[in-house]
């Protein structure tokens, strides 16, 4: 049977391509707002497009964070893109405004200094062994389109607990993570959905997982 | 390693149908937009750019529902432009399944509506479109034009990006009206000029006719490629600009 997945629907941008690159990965979809749907699921998705703290706003109104925080205690699977993935962590800056996150991870969401912003295009990935994320698509170029990122990974890693798998980007000479695989809650800086075949291998990937 | 050098396919589209050069022998439906991009696609375009040149309202719905097929079928970005005067008309195309909207005459007589568009949706969605070309009646050397390039909207083009930028514009499409259907390609000066000016990334336009055109434009400092013609009539393939740039040492995907 194909899994079930909520597409979080929280007023952010292009949600019909997500939502129609997980069906093309082979989930059944539903695009809600709804709480106790998003807490169902077998796997929740929570995209994001535009500024941290209109999608903050936006995810505040449908209690966003707290379904994401019951999935995760119950081990349920979570896929955040880009900025549905920023919001993951403790804080973002833009423009100088401090916005709160969810907070499941430490970190800051700060503006990337390479001389071209956005960075904008297919970059590479640098992938640790034993990602189950890039499994077959380690060495493939994926889409971005972001003007902040995250560029320091605090949470140390402790026993008995899988440490996560941290994966990285650069552009000019900074350096951002650019996906995390932490137990059941994973999360893309760039787009899967925009991503062609490899996006569409990566999202198969998680469904696997769900 | 570092950002793929984009190419990109430009699509001219009347009321929901691809006007110019079709030279696809294989396709069901040489016209069909949806079809068009799905080749595209297949051969490796790093994006999609529709220009919608439809006159009447009445079209333009035609043109969203196109769009919106084609974001069901082909799963890299896909811009639009033409015709985008308003943040409603953003929203419309973005609901639609655009990923990018593109802004030209309508922010030449309203700046403003590249703020409006910015603070909206965020800067990644806006993509200013400019024609340019050369003209001595500019500090620069370079003018903004409108109408397809038969008049000049009396700005220097250098500038117009510079404080398009500050406006808060996510990407530049910078399309050389001198260097447009030659096939002697880019104007490697305009480039430079406007690279000197703008973090945001650019794609540059206008002149494309052989292979060793590209590279120069990535080497003026360009972040994309885009053309139409040429693929359109199957002078090359996308495959084979992505091998040109490769061999010329830039990396592509």
């Amino acid at each position: 049977m194909s899994p079930r997945v909520v597409v979080l629907d929280y007023g952010s941008g292009n949600v019909r391509s997500v939502v129609r690159a997980v069906e093309r990965a082979g989930a059944e979809v539903e695009l809600t707002a709804d709480p106790a749907a998003a807490d169902r699921a077998d796997g929740l998705v929570v995209p994001g497009v535009g500024a941290y703290a209109a999608c903050m706003e936006g995810l505040d109104a449908v209690k966003g964070g707290r379904t994401i925080g019951r999935r995760l205690s119950g081990g349920r699977p979570v896929l955040g893109i880009c900025v549905g993935m920023q919001v993951l962590f403790d804080q973002g800056i833009e423009h100088g405004v401090v916005t709160a996150g969810c907070g499941e991870w430490p970190g800051v969401v700060e503006r990337l200094r390479s001389p071209i912003v956005p960075h904008m295009g297919w970059n590479t990935v640098e992938v640790p062994d034993g990602s189950r994320m890039f499994e077959g698509i380690a060495d493939e170029r994926f889409y971005f389109v972001h003007s902040y990122g995250v560029r320091e990974w605090t949470l140390a890693p402790e026993r008995p607990f899988t440490p996560p798998h941290v994966m990285w980007t650069a552009t000019g000479d900074d350096r951002f993570v650019s996906a995390v695989e932490n137990g059941p809650l994973w999360a893309t800086q760039f787009h899967p959905e925009k991503s062609g075949d490899a996006g569409a291998r990566l999202l198969r990937n998680w469904l696997a997982t769900l | 390693m570092s950002l793929a050098v984009r190419v990109i396919p430009c699509l001219d589209v009347d009321a929901g149908r691809v006007v110019k050069g079709v030279n696809f022998t294989d396709l069901r439906d040489a016209g069909d937009p949806v079809e068009m991009a799905e080749v595209y696609d297949a051969e490796g375009a790093d994006e999609l750019t529709f220009l919608d040149i439809t006159a009447s309202s009445d079209d333009r719905a035609t043109t969203r529902e196109m769009v919106a097929r084609t974001a069901e079928q082909v799963f890299i970005p896909l811009t639009v432009g033409g015709g985008v005067r308003t943040p409603d008309d953003v929203d419309v195309l973005l609901r639609a399944g655009a990923d990018k909207v593109g802004v030209n005459t309508a922010a030449i007589a309203r700046p403003e509506v590249l703020s409006d568009v910015a603070r909206r949706f965020g800067n990644q969605v806006l993509v200013l479109s400019v024609d340019a070309r050369r003209s001595d009646e500019q500090p620069s050397g370079f003018e903004v034009t409108t109408h397809g390039g038969r008049r000049s909207a009396g700005l220097d083009a250098v500038d117009w990006v510079r404080r398009a930028t500050e406006l808060g514009v996510g990407e530049i499409l910078l399309n050389s009206m001198d260097a447009d259907g030659t096939r002697q390609g880019f104007d490697l000066e305009m480039i430079r000029a406007v690279r000197a000016v703008t973090h945001a990334p650019l794609i540059a336009s206008g002149g494309a006719g052989r292979l060793e055109h590209f590279a120069p434009a990535v080497e003026a400092g360009a972040d994309a490629v885009l053309a139409a013609s040429v693929f359109h009539f199957g002078e090359f393939t996308v495959g084979q600009v992505k091998q040109a740039l490769s061999d010329a040492g830039h990396p592509v995907r």
